[in-house]
């Protein structure tokens, strides 16, 4: 666990030098047409960008202690709300993600591990790597052109909701379960809709890695002594497979998610851009082209942290499960 | 840190010097007999391989000339694959655009393998202060968000091909470092290193002559894999537009510019370059898995 | 071993979530229940970015910032309406209606004007000379765009502006300016609740600007109740605006959807009203196809150009510039960027131009034989190698400029890499006046030549004036010209404009290609579009059928 701090300031000064680098004076652009070298000069004072390095370093820490992300220069929201109002967005998002994808992974790297070696195996494995083989935004706008634009089956990739809904009252962010709470199932329905396409391009890109994992565990425990021990014993397939097979398989999956998990975050950007979806990947990726600094930051310190949790929680879960694995990793 | 590892029983056995180059091509067959996917992944390496190297010089037209009078002219027999919002044959520039994209994967897998490759190697050989440093870099580096990084670097240096090439390097470099750590601690003490070092080889000369072509075979599973990885990395970030810089045929910007295309129903920009990526990628991942059946069939996926 | 029963069974049961998914076949976008009532009275408007703050007069506000001032605010005296000749409606450069002003009164040195006794904010207050005063002096004041935008119009001081009573406001001149009135009628003069803004001013803050950056504080006929940055804007009409009709859409939705093809894709299906920002191409084909109506305008005062840095070399070479002029494309250029959607300034008779007709065309063509002999006289017969760059956000229109005059270039033996500046960093790049070849689009909100030759060719240097051209022979003609337009003198101004022009097209620091059109993709039961100056939309007209 101490192995997390060593990360997190490892992180934090990374991202501090890397937004530093970034080319684009902010004070230019604030400055707006017309600029003077003077009024340049006075916007960056204001932004505190004539400090030398260290200082503005200093600073920046400082207010990190304090819990103060800084402002969003485009935006002029502090980086705090803003990621707290969009981070709901893209992990429902990259959840509904997983859940679909899981979905269709996890029978897909049983059956391809039952059936080793047949076509259904090969078939498992052909369509997994197809979908992991294609840019993640051109999956969505393919999506979007079938379903939407040629069928008419999805809603209109206007983001988390159609314009004549109000989002339900704000307790978790999340949409489904925030309007299931209010009762409001139109706008849940709503939300549920605009969520089907994103997801489903995220969910297509993870089906991979999570397969593949599947596979490879249950051939594994599939050959592991204890089931052949319960085939031996006269128990029917089913069980063999699900009770026995399927959850000690599982273990190796569950540590994979966390990997996809924090991957599919990251192609989060992509897919928020094609979908118009409200989330912190879209926030970051304006905010990296415009050279603003504190949203870069906030972005990435608050995905840092996100993932360093997502791990110790994994690892957690891993000790409870399994007792043989309780060691110093 | 938890790697994913097998619940098998056994510890991965330590594989010894590579066997005879005959058992080897008899051992190739039988693996490509048993998974003919292996052997229709090989056959496209080697039809992408080719064109990389022969395709600038066959194909019918100049890939950056225009001829704004053809523009956005649908799949023909004088254009195969249609042309783009220039009038350029996309055919050609799709098969130009091999080049480059071969050369961006193996250039980021040849990087990464020198610097993450080589920092984990000696992180699991040497364990201490290197284990630490290098692990700890690796940590840091996962723990970003991954594209948002390269977006950033590449943002930071530039977008050109070399610092595309360098941010999917840096990215790969905890993957490396963690895989080839682990597999140099296992061979460790091994017999044939402890050879090596009774014969008077310095420390240095056993990682790189002893350690690194052993487990060089391990490593190209991830090397496939990364190669796809690098071609839809540069594709994204021309989707951003940190990508490669025009009019250069690539098939991650072509995908990218096409893109918007698709509504107005000029599906051949995008979907040609787009299927020739899906194929590279593709072929590289399944190559992959090929590789790893053919070195160690223990790993099996 | 295994039955082949089982494991079949087990795929169904773990794919029920996927199978429950084709299940949500329902083509309408919104339930029955909300639908018909809300839709005809509130506009869906689609485009690629919104604003990043409510008030033009804020510090780096964008263009999407624009056209919520625009339409929450009022001015005193707004620019009338007419019809062009293919039946589109445009604002009319030569007539002033009164806005918040039901008066106007022109002095010698000043203007008067009379405010409308029943004007109200948008929370109730009454508008009074007090705060038209206030919200000038804020103009003049604060710096940065809106400051220098009022300067055009030679309102500088804020001794200028006198609040005579209650209801009756005068600006005094500092100097005859042909432009002050019209100055008036732009968005920067915007009349705030001072009262209001006041209230929520600081000491580090005196003009209230963080309040205005997310709160509408005007008397427009719009007002904002909702601002989700980045992804949506809400305006309710205001019922008490006495600045002109009452418009009909009580309500207007704004949403930002970044990729281009789904904005297409929104209009096509009729799920969304309005969009103005669709690439070129998109209008073209949309155009053909009849789905939507496309109305297309040419941009007042606007055009694209090929920028060359005449400070630094090799560009301060003026034989070389000439070369590269006849070097262009020109149409290849028009039809690859701009689809037939475009006026061409290329091709006229000769650069020595005998009206004052603003953009005209310049007497280059492509010819590359000329280019080359120009090009040896020049003295650089081996050819060079350079950049050309070009601002990101615009890449859809300059990235095909762009490669084609690099490909025309080659043929000269001018070796070019394509630059693409992302946005933020345009603006800096821009500052530096550091890059030798752009592809850039100017247009000036006050559609007269001067207007544009100050901006862009004055030695004033200013961020416009991206070749850095100096000239004083050129500073002089476009003085004249000003001062000849204020002294209603039309012989030594024509002469001037005409002076100036040719001057611009001889010397060619900016080689002109196309002035282009602004278009707007609406439904068909949408009416009342008006092109305006600023090129952002005015709800104030628009009507739903």
């Amino acid at each position: 666990m101490l192995t997390v701090i060593p990360t997190l300031v490892g992180v934090v000064i990374v991202t501090f030098l890397l937004t530093r680098v970034l080319p684009g004076d902010p004070a230019i652009y604030f400055a707006g047409p017309a600029a003077t070298p003077q009024s340049i000069a006075e916007i960056r004072k204001t932004l505190g960008l004539d400090r030398p390095l260290l200082a503005q370093f200093v600073r920046y820490v400082d207010d990190l202690a304090h819990g103060d992300l800084g402002s969003s220069l485009s935006t002029g929201q502090p980086v705090v709300t803003e990621i707290a109002s969009r981070l709901p967005a893209s992990a429902e998002l990259t959840l509904f993600a997983l859940v679909i994808s899981m979905s269709v992974a996890v029978p897909l790297g049983i059956v391809a591990a039952v059936r080793q070696g047949s076509w259904i195996d090969h078939i498992c494995r052909v369509v997994a790597t197809a979908g992991v083989s294609l840019p993640v935004f051109f999956t969505g706008l393919l999506l979007v052109y079938v379903f939407y634009f040629l069928l008419g089956w999805a809603p209109a990739p206007i983001g988390r909701l159609d314009v004549f809904f109000s989002a339900p009252t704000d307790r978790t962010g999340f949409y489904l379960i925030d309007g299931l709470i209010d009762l409001d199932f139109e706008t849940t329905w709503a939300a549920l809709k605009q969520l089907v396409l994103p997801a489903l391009t995220l969910g297509i890109f993870s089906l991979a890695p999570i397969a593949r994992m599947t596979r490879a565990s249950m051939l594994a425990l599939l050959g592991s002594d204890f089931v052949r021990t319960a085939r031996a014993s006269g128990l029917d397939n089913r069980t063999v497979i699900i009770t026995y097979a399927f959850r000690n398989a599982m273990l190796p999956v569950i540590t994979t998610l966390g990997m996809v998990f924090s991957f599919l975050l990251g192609a989060n950007v992509l897919v928020e851009k094609v979908f118009a979806w409200p989330g912190i990947g879209s926030y970051a990726v304006e905010a990296l082209i415009a050279s603003d600094f504190a949203p870069v930051q906030g972005f990435v310190l608050t995905m840092a942290i996100l993932y360093v949790a997502l791990n110790l929680a994994i690892d957690l879960l891993y000790g409870v499960i399994d007792p043989r694995v309780r060691l110093e990793g | 840190m938890k790697e994913a590892a097998i619940p098998s029983g056994a510890a991965a056995a330590i594989p010894a010097a590579a066997p005879a180059t005959g058992s080897m091509l008899r051992h190739a067959r039988y693996v490509m007999a048993e998974n003919p996917v292996t052997g229709v992944a090989f056959g496209l390496f080697v039809v992408i391989a080719v064109a990389a190297l022969l395709g600038p010089y066959v194909v019918p037209y100049d890939p950056l000339a225009s001829e704004v009078a053809d523009k956005l002219q649908a799949p023909s027999l004088a254009h195969w694959f249609g042309t783009d919002q220039l009038g350029r044959d996309i055919f050609s520039r799709v098969v130009a655009a091999t080049r480059l994209d071969f050369l961006i994967a193996i250039t980021s897998v040849v990087l990464v393998l020198a610097g993450g490759g080589l920092a984990g190697i000696a992180a699991g050989y040497f364990g201490g202060w290197t284990d630490r440093i290098v692990s700890r870099l690796a940590d840091t580096i996962m723990a970003f968000p991954l594209f948002v990084l390269a977006m950033g670097i590449v943002a930071a240096l530039g977008n050109t091909v070399t610092n595309i090439v360098i941010a999917t390097a840096i990215i790969n470099f905890p993957l490396y470092a963690r895989v080839a750590r682990a597999e140099a601690n296992v061979r460790r003490d091994a017999g044939f290193v402890q050879a090596a070092r009774l014969s008077g080889n310095g420390e240095f000369r056993i990682l790189l002559t002893q350690i690194l072509p052993n487990i060089m075979p391990i490593m190209m599973v991830q090397i496939s894999l990364t190669m796809g990885y690098a071609i839809l990395n540069a594709a994204g970030l021309s989707f951003i537009g940190l990508g490669v810089r025009p009019p250069t045929p690539e098939w991650g910007i072509m995908v990218a510019e096409g893109a918007a295309n698709i509504i107005s129903g000029e599906w051949w920009i995008a979907l040609f370059p787009g299927a020739a990526l899906m194929l590279a990628v593709f072929c590289f991942n399944l190559l992959g898995d090929g590789l790893r059946d053919l070195v160690d069939p223990q790993r099996r996926t | 071993m295994t039955r082949k029963g089982l494991s079949r069974r087990e795929l169904l049961k773990s794919s029920a979530a996927t199978a429950a998914a084709g299940a949500l076949a329902a083509p309408a976008v919104w339930t029955p229940a909300r639908a018909a009532a809300a839709r005809s009275e509130t506009l869906l408007l689609v485009t690629e970015n919104g604003p990043n703050n409510l008030d033009i007069q804020g510090l780096g506000t964008n263009r999407p910032g624009y056209e919520a001032s625009w339409n929450c605010y009022d001015r005193l005296i707004v620019n009338a309406t007419k019809t062009l000749p293919d039946g589109t409606l445009s604002y009319d450069r030569d007539k002033l209606e009164p806005e918040l002003a039901e008066d106007m009164k022109v002095g010698d040195m000043s203007v008067t004007f009379a405010l409308k006794k029943n004007a109200k904010f948008q929370d109730g207050t009454p508008v009074t000379a007090k705060d038209v005063k206030w919200s000038f002096d804020r103009a003049v004041s604060v710096g940065g765009f809106p400051t220098v935008q009022m300067k055009a119009g030679s309102l500088i001081k804020p001794e200028q502006f006198v609040a005579v009573d209650d209801h009756t406001f005068r600006v005094d001149f500092v100097q005859k300016d042909r432009l002050t009135l019209p100055d008036l009628a732009v968005i920067v003069p915007s009349i705030y609740n001072s009262e209001l803004v006041k209230k929520h001013a600081t000491a580090a803050d005196p003009w209230g600007l963080d309040y205005t950056k997310s709160n509408t504080a005007g008397s427009g006929p719009y007002k904002v109740t909702s601002w989700k940055p980045g992804v949506e804007v809400v305006y309710e009409r205001h019922d008490g605006w006495v600045g002109g009709k009452l418009p009909e859409l009580k309500r207007i939705i704004w949403r930002t959807i970044p990729s281009s093809g789904n904005r297409r894709a929104l209009m096509e299906r009729g799920d969304a009203d309005i969009s103005f920002d669709l690439p070129t191409k998109d209008f073209a084909e949309m155009k053909q196809e009849g789905k939507v109506k496309i109305i297309s305008t040419p941009i007042s005062n606007g055009m694209y150009s090929v920028e060359l840095n005449v400070k630094n070399p090799p560009f301060n070479n003026e034989k070389l510039r000439q070369a590269l002029a006849y070097a262009l494309p020109y149409k290849k250029i028009m039809d690859a960027a701009m689809f037939g959607l475009a006026n061409p300034l290329f091709g006229g008779a000769s650069n020595k131009v005998t009206s004052i007709a603003w953009p005209q065309p310049t007497g280059y063509v492509t010819d590359l034989a000329k280019a080359k002999s120009l090009m040896k006289a020049a003295g650089v017969g081996d050819g060079l190698s350079t950049t050309i760059s070009f601002d990101l956000g615009d890449d859809v229109t300059c990235q095909p400029i762009a490669e084609l005059i690099q490909e025309s270039l080659g043929q000269l033996g001018i070796q070019t890499t394509i630059n693409k500046v992302p946005g933020a960093n345009w603006r800096s790049e821009m500052a530096k006046k550091s890059m030798p070849l752009m592809v850039n689009f100017f247009s000036g909100w006050l559609d007269y030549p001067e207007y544009f030759f100050f901006w862009c060719y004055h030695g004033q240097n200013a961020i416009f004036n991206t070749p850095s051209y100096q000239n004083k022979d050129m500073d002089a003609l476009i003085n004249g010209a000003r001062q000849a337009a204020a002294a209603a003198d039309n012989a030594t101004y024509d002469k001037d404009v005409e002076g100036f022009i040719t001057q611009a097209y001889t010397e060619v620091p900016r080689i002109p290609l196309f002035q282009p059109y602004l278009s707007v993709a609406a439904q068909k039961n949408i009416s009342g579009y008006t092109y305006w100056f600023h090129r952002q939309l005015d709800y104030r007209s628009i009507r739903k059928a």
